[in-house]
């Protein structure tokens, strides 16, 4: 017989356990492809002469991986292990969580299957055609009800800040998903957008700015405010900042979408509302890094010995940079050179090699063990090794992109003195070549990094076993 | 009454209320109620 959700004494951390899996699985699975589709751009033979493995095709299917499969678990198993430990209450609706798991697979499995056949919306980000667009909504909706149904049934008085960033990401989420979703199907992989002309781009980078705020950063905000205290075994530095930190973020992110659309044939008033909250947004971003990253004050020797409060810090260096370079290269004049070029590649990989992987790998090695009732992971001498191939991964990516992306952009706007471009295009493209075996190199190390937690994560997991963990009783609160 | 006049209001007002936030933590910064919830992480131990 079923336990009813108010009277269960052990939080239900089997859905955590297989999200957990699940999440460096698809890493493994989604950096792979990044990899074969940077070597493509060094070797474009290497799409084998086949539509299914072009380039084309298999870029969304690489950013739907990283982005929805190993981030889209990330996150479902830290907030589901999260908002249970801080509200004292195992899952609402146990079987509902059950059903955000496998479709959740369903979504990834669909995907996989449908961007390599070459259906697609067209949308960044969103390229999945309807059908599957409506999966997407159902799991959401269910993931929504098993968190505030799970949040509304607590047993404590305060709703810890990591949930309200949670909770920010799953509500945003929906209205983004289903607004940008909006769609005629043609047939039954064939659909229109329901905008159109500059009105379509606009909601799509509404959308997809917003993905970036609010999936990429708030969400994973959620687990920097939960997992850097408990490996730093010290409270949040300040938990006012915190909360300030929460409602300057939600109050400017929505505006910041118009900056992905500079120059284009987007009214210029609303280009410059773009820029104007882009740079405000810098504010709220170092807030928050500044409470992770003091949360260490006098503490900082434990970064010496311990590797997984390393990998949660240097993601959180690295969410300070890449912060500062988007309201930098949101800038119109700046925008103007770094547009369209290999920099805007490499800033969303600082934030998503650095940051949001980071932090989720951090994450992750500190719950599988509590999950299988082992004391630490198989091997920390591994953890070490992947730490340090994942940082020079990291480095030689951005800085590989930042040179060819600042060269690019150059070329293109040198002119002569008679008035005619300098540069052919290809020969900018021939510029790149050395750049890109670096970035390939780079997202390689990154990769050989994420196969190796592979291995620790199966070898932890198989040496011990499913641990259950008993809720605290109900303690009078004064 | 204008469309714009309404929007400038929206803004003005979600203004307000992101400083009375702001002014809302600062005066309850050092209160029991946000020691507590910043301790809630370390209660299952």
């Amino acid at each position: 017989m079923q336990v009813s959700n108010s009277q269960s004494t052990t939080y239900n951390d089997s859905v955590v356990r297989q999200f957990s899996i699940m999440a460096v699985v698809w890493g493994v699975v989604g950096m792979l492809v990044g990899v074969i589709i940077a070597a493509q751009l060094v070797w474009p033979e290497l799409n084998l002469g086949l539509p299914w493995t072009s380039f084309g095709r298999l870029r969304p299917l690489h950013t739907n991986a990283v982005i929805f499969a190993f981030g889209g678990c990330t996150l479902f198993a830290t907030s589901y292990y999260v908002v249970q430990r801080t509200c004292h209450t195992t899952l609402f609706l146990p079987s509902l969580a059950k059903f955000t798991f496998w479709g959740w697979q369903l979504v990834i499995v669909a995907a996989a299957v449908s961007l390599p056949l070459g259906f697609t919306q067209g949308k960044e980000y969103a390229e999945l055609e309807w059908p599957i667009d409506l999966l997407i909504a159902v799991v959401w909706v269910s993931y929504a009800i098993v968190f505030f149904g799970t949040i509304g049934t607590r047993k404590v008085k305060h709703i810890y800040v990591a949930n309200w960033f949670f909770g920010a990401f799953i509500l945003t989420v929906a209205l983004l998903h289903i607004v940008n979703s909006a769609a005629m199907p043609a047939s039954m992989m064939k659909s229109y957008s329901a905008y159109a002309g500059v009105q379509d781009a606009m909601v799509q980078w509404w959308y997809g700015h917003n993905a970036v705020g609010f999936f990429l950063t708030a969400g994973f905000l959620g687990i920097m405010y939960y997992f850097v205290p408990k490996q730093a075994d010290r409270p949040i530095y300040s938990y006012s900042l915190s909360i300030v930190h929460f409602w300057a973020l939600i109050f400017t992110y929505m505006w910041a979408g118009p900056h992905h659309l500079h120059y284009t044939a987007l009214p210029d008033w609303t280009q410059s509302l773009g820029m104007a909250f882009s740079l405000i947004l810098l504010a709220p971003s170092w807030g928050g890094m500044i409470n992770g990253m003091m949360t260490l004050s006098g503490a900082w020797h434990k970064l010496r010995t311990d590797p997984i409060l390393r990998f949660m810090i240097v993601s959180l260096s690295f969410y300070g940079m890449s912060t500062f370079e988007g309201p930098m290269m949101a800038i119109k004049t700046v925008n103007s050179l770094s547009h369209y070029t290999d920099w805007t590649v490499g800033h969303v990989h600082s934030g998503a090699l650095g940051w949001v992987g980071l932090v989720s790998m951090g994450a992750i090695y500190y719950m599988i063990p509590r999950l299988f009732g082992q004391k630490q992971m198989h091997s920390i001498k591994a953890i070490e090794l992947h730490f340090w191939l994942a940082t020079v991964g990291i480095v030689l990516y951005i800085s590989a992109l930042w040179i060819s992306g600042v060269m690019e952009g150059l070329m293109w706007r040198a002119i002569n003195t008679d008035g005619t471009l300098t540069y052919t295009f290809v020969e900018s493209v021939k510029a790149k070549q050395p750049y890109y075996i670096i970035r390939m190199l780079g997202g390689l190390l990154y990769l050989s990094g994420m196969t190796i937690m592979l291995w620790n994560v199966i070898k932890t997991a198989t040496s011990g076993k499913a641990a259950t963990a008993t809720i605290p009783p109900v303690a009078a609160h004064a | 009454m204008d469309i714009n006049t309404l929007r400038i209001l929206a803004t003005i007002a979600s203004f307000a209320v992101f400083l009375g936030i702001m002014g809302w933590t600062w005066k309850r910064r050092n209160t029991s109620d946000f020691k507590e919830a910043a301790n809630l992480p370390f209660t299952n131990d």
